[in-house]
């Protein structure tokens, strides 16, 4: 079985878990390097909002921020949600494999 | 809000009466004959199947491995409906949630299986369900950005 660290898993889990933060993500896969300002802008949101949002989302590695003069750019960091989707995977096969057999051995009695 | 957490749901339509199937996921006899992703040996189940009690249950994979899942019942309603929490002892993965729900269809049993995370404090006040709709676009997302 894959092994990693369970906090880093909560907190990509945590920061996927509001709209706003989603739709930037979405966004940032369309154009990478959008300004904070561009981010904000079709949301109405004021800049401090979105840059606690963008916090939560750096927090939780899916996000970089680098600055070039007063411009501060932002680009997704797809590692952790590599984790996550290994999360579901993991389960999935698991349980997958194993309702395979459940099912042979309940319809296999039921036919004696 | 577990429903905006991600999670697992797998329908099986069984040729046998939830009563079978009942018994297949409770008494560790028969769990030993099922309970495990790959053909190595269940080494082990132990299920004290009520509220509060416990299951623990040790697989041995193909590759040599062993694993032991182990957790609490939450729920348990008799050829209906099992919860039980989910962990494997000595990893370092947080608790998740697994239902098995068993409804009578056309002879046999309806079965679903839901392994969810638990939701943390954080994800616990969004009132955003829309899960489903960023896990359709992730796989997209991840070709894309790589």
């Amino acid at each position: 079985m894959v092994k990693y660290q369970a906090s880093g898993m909560d907190r990509t889990f945590s920061a996927l878990a509001d709209p706003t933060r989603r739709y930037v993500l979405l966004r940032l896969k369309d154009e990478p390097g959008l300004s904070v300002s561009e981010l904000a802008r079709p949301l109405s949101l004021k800049l401090p909002g979105m840059m606690k949002h963008l916090d939560v989302l750096s927090d939780a590695g899916l996000i970089t921020r680098t600055k070039a003069g007063r411009t501060v750019s932002v680009h997704l960091s797809v590692g952790p949600m590599r984790e996550a989707m290994a999360w579901l995977k993991r389960y999935e096969r698991f349980w997958t494999a194993s309702l395979d057999r459940l099912v042979a051995l309940v319809e296999e009695d039921s036919e004696r | 809000m577990t429903h905006s957490l991600p999670s697992v749901t797998i329908v099986r339509r069984i040729k046998a009466s939830p009563a079978k199937v009942w018994a297949a996921i409770t008494q560790p006899k028969l769990m030993m004959q099922w309970w495990g992703p790959d053909a190595g040996p269940t080494l082990s189940a132990e299920a004290d199947v009520r509220p509060g009690g416990r299951f623990s249950i040790v697989f041995r994979l193909l590759n040599g491995e062993e694993h032991n899942p182990t957790g609490v019942y939450r729920e348990v309603v008799p050829e209906k409906k099992l919860v039980f929490t989910w962990e494997w002892a000595g990893m370092p993965e947080r608790e998740s949630l697994v239902t098995f729900r068993l409804e009578p269809f056309d002879g046999g049993t309806e079965f679903t299986l839901i392994h969810e995370r638990l939701p943390d404090e954080e994800a616990c006040k969004s009132h955003e369900a829309g899960w489903a709709g960023l896990l359709d676009k992730l796989p997209v997302f991840l070709g894309a950005a790589e």
